[in-house]
């Protein structure tokens, strides 16, 4: 088979990237995973499951919603694809809805997932309360503070909120401690990640799942702009997955500009940053290879960002391939302006963003998108999760 | 071609002592002392563990004690120099060298493997380092400096992959005690570990076993050895160096507990 952006290897890579780098302990559960996580999702009762359950339960498909005043501020034509909509208020959802009748497949009763936002372990903890399923989810300590009120959902909807104490104690080290739980559960437990990261088959599968929305978007561009094809896909990259889901069924279409916006912090070079794929170079992270943020002895640094969703100092393998090849192009973007794209989208939108997706709002102004060109922005969560950060900074939004 | 990993289980079949200890820790040029205080207390074999931010495989103690030789300014090229020379006052001591792949990768693994094998290292140990890939890109390099790796074996690895570790190797095979990260406790069921090492012994493999993961003293050393020709120490022992003024005094007496 020829590797595509959208099928990578059989080993996992995109170009250069990818692979799967792990310790023997997760050996026979990722490799459990490699062979059966194909032939569960192209099964039809997997996918009545789980197509049911993405109309009932999350409510898709999501808008594809015209935003007139926006439009008019940056004299073309944008598109916000409401994931804030989805149940759980953010895009995470489609992965576990998918992941959780995968477990049931595999037979896995105990479910783990790290998280950065919150978003990812809402999401989990949701579907595992759904299914009846136990729960742990590893949250750095940083983030439990400043996502607070996802840390109450987690805990309300039943799920174990574990505080992960080491590095920078937010997403990578949740991450660790994620994959170590697995390590010391290898029989019982399915760890549900919660971004195209880590080892093949993981940043397959999650692309896989959130596809829906570029699946969707297609009909809908048609049927509001007469073509399926906009000129511009722009989304954030935390991880990649909302934006994974975004472009995959553009990643084939030459005509259609992939934009994926990072995370600047307090600027690209100012060392508090998470923009990794400028200052990121090829190593391994979390079982990937990837771009990573890293010193020149291989020891990961810590990445920065107002952002819990984007404070991540490695992005998907696809992602890599995708800057690397340079079918997209990456933009990153500084805490203040994100905080101003909130307050710009609130106001003439009516639509609060959380401050992940703030940043790919932010990214409006350096497309250089004309007057007749088609944006669509994925609006990938919505922001009451960040109400606190909101009201902190009220000065600098407003 | 002889190498001091096979010397070491020609000369000795039983109660082989393997202690990994992380360079740097707990001071940064405390690992040549270390080194030398743990051979000369009796450890057969000897695990250098470089360290790494993000150690997946490790539990806390490792964890912390990797943070700290980092903090210190432990890193390849310092820990190299460190080791130059040493094969004058450790001559038969088999050294591994014990990490993860990605500063071993930046390193560059052609120049990492001349190093160590200059430095006298004789084994390397990479558990995140893909069995294709060391076959496919890593197996002659590490051939051409007599370097043997060391292959991780858990319960859950299946026998036909345990069989194709076992081909791949001249040293030992690492037979990790039970699920967990290193230094946990054993949180089996009574006779599910035995089994375990058991069935492993029953397929007459061509390599040696040690067993590690959940060893931290003589009474569980003894145990070990009675599944295999020996057992590695390592959370245990970097414990016993926390907050001690004189660390390889203290990796002595420790070293001594687990033999007499
Ligand atoms: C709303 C929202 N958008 C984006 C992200 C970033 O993740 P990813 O890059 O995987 O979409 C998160 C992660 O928590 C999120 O909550």
């Amino acid at each position: 088979m020829i590797p595509t952006y959208q099928q990578p290897t059989e080993r996992g890579y995109y170009g250069q990237f990818g692979g799967a780098f792990i310790p023997e302990m997760l050996y026979p559960n990722v490799e459990e995973l490699r062979q059966q996580y194909l032939d569960i999702l192209a099964d039809p009762g997997f996918q009545q499951e789980y197509q049911q359950l993405l109309r009932d339960y999350v409510g898709r498909p999501t808008p594809l919603f015209e935003a007139k005043r926006l439009s008019a501020k940056y004299n073309t034509r944008i598109y916000l694809k409401r994931e804030d909509l989805c149940h759980t208020g953010a895009h995470k959802v489609n992965n576990t809805v998918g992941q959780i009748l995968l477990a049931k497949r595999l037979g896995k009763t105990r479910i783990i997932a790290e998280t950065g936002a919150g978003q990812h372990g809402v999401a989990t903890a949701t579907v595992c309360a759904l299914m009846g399923m136990q729960c742990i989810v590893y949250m750095g300590e940083v983030d439990m503070e400043r996502q607070k009120p996802n840390v109450y959902r987690m805990r309300l909807l039943g799920a174990e909120v574990r505080a992960a104490m080491s590095g920078s104690r937010t997403l990578k080290d949740a991450t660790n401690e994620a994959i170590r739980d697995w390590i010391s559960n290898p029989v019982d437990t399915h760890y549900i990640i919660g971004s195209v990261v880590g080892p093949h088959p993981y940043p397959d599968l999650v692309a896989r799942l959130q596809a829906v929305i570029s699946e969707e978007m297609r009909k809908q561009l048609l049927a509001k702009t007469g073509s399926e094809l906009p000129q511009y896909v722009v989304a954030c990259v935390g991880g990649g997955s909302n934006a994974a889901g975004a472009f995959y069924h553009f990643l084939e279409e030459p005509s259609v500009q992939l934009v994926a916006v990072e995370a600047a912090g307090h600027g690209v070079h100012s060392g508090h940053s998470a923009a990794t794929s400028v200052l990121g170079t090829p190593g391994i992270i979390h079982g990937s290879r990837t771009l990573l943020m890293q010193d020149e002895d291989g020891q990961i640094t810590e990445p920065y960002s107002i952002s819990a969703g984007l404070d991540y100092p490695g992005i998907g393998p696809l992602h890599a391939f995708l800057a690397d090849s340079k079918r997209a192009r990456f933009i990153s973007i500084e805490d203040e302006a994100a905080l101003k794209a909130v307050a710009e989208c609130s106001r003439l939108e009516g639509i609060i963003p959380a401050l992940e997706t703030a940043h790919a709002l932010a990214a409006l102004d350096q497309l250089g998108a004309g007057p007749d060109d088609v944006v669509v922005i994925n609006l990938s969560g919505r922001g009451d999760k960040d109400l606190e950060t909101y009201i902190k900074y009220a000065d600098a939004i407003m | 071609m002889t190498n001091r990993i096979k010397d070491a289980f020609d000369k000795k079949q039983k109660n082989l002592l393997n202690i990994y200890f992380t360079a740097g820790y707990p001071r940064l040029h405390d690992t040549v002392p270390i080194l030398k205080a743990l051979s000369a207390a009796g450890a057969d074999l000897i695990e250098i563990g470089m360290p790494f931010s993000d150690p997946l495989a490790d539990g806390p103690v490792i964890q912390q004690s990797s943070t700290v030789a980092l903090a210190n300014g432990m890193n390849l090229r310092v820990l190299f120099e460190q080791l130059r020379g040493i094969r004058q006052d450790v001559p038969e001591t088999p050294i591994l060298l014990m990490g993860y792949l990605n500063p071993v990768m930046q390193f560059g693994v052609d120049n990492f493997c001349r190093e160590a094998a200059a430095a006298g290292a004789d084994g390397i140990i990479l558990p995140d380092l893909p069995l294709d890939d060391y076959v496919e890109q890593y197996q002659d390099i590490f051939r051409r400096h007599n370097l043997r790796p060391v292959f991780l074996i858990t319960p859950q690895t299946a026998p036909e992959r345990i069989r194709r570790i076992d081909e791949l190797t001249d040293s030992f095979l690492y037979l990790v005690s039970g699920p967990g990260t290193t230094g946990g406790a054993n949180t089996q069921a009574e006779g599910v570990q035995e089994a375990y090492f058991q069935r492993i012994e029953a397929m007459h493999l061509r390599n040696p076993r040690l067993i590690g993961f959940g060893i931290s003293d003589r009474a569980s050393f003894q145990r070990a050895c009675q599944y295999a020709e020996g057992a590695i120490i390592g959370s245990a022992l970097i414990r016993a160096l926390d907050g001690v003024d004189d660390a390889p005094a203290a990796a002595s007496q420790f070293v001594s507990s687990v033999l007499k």
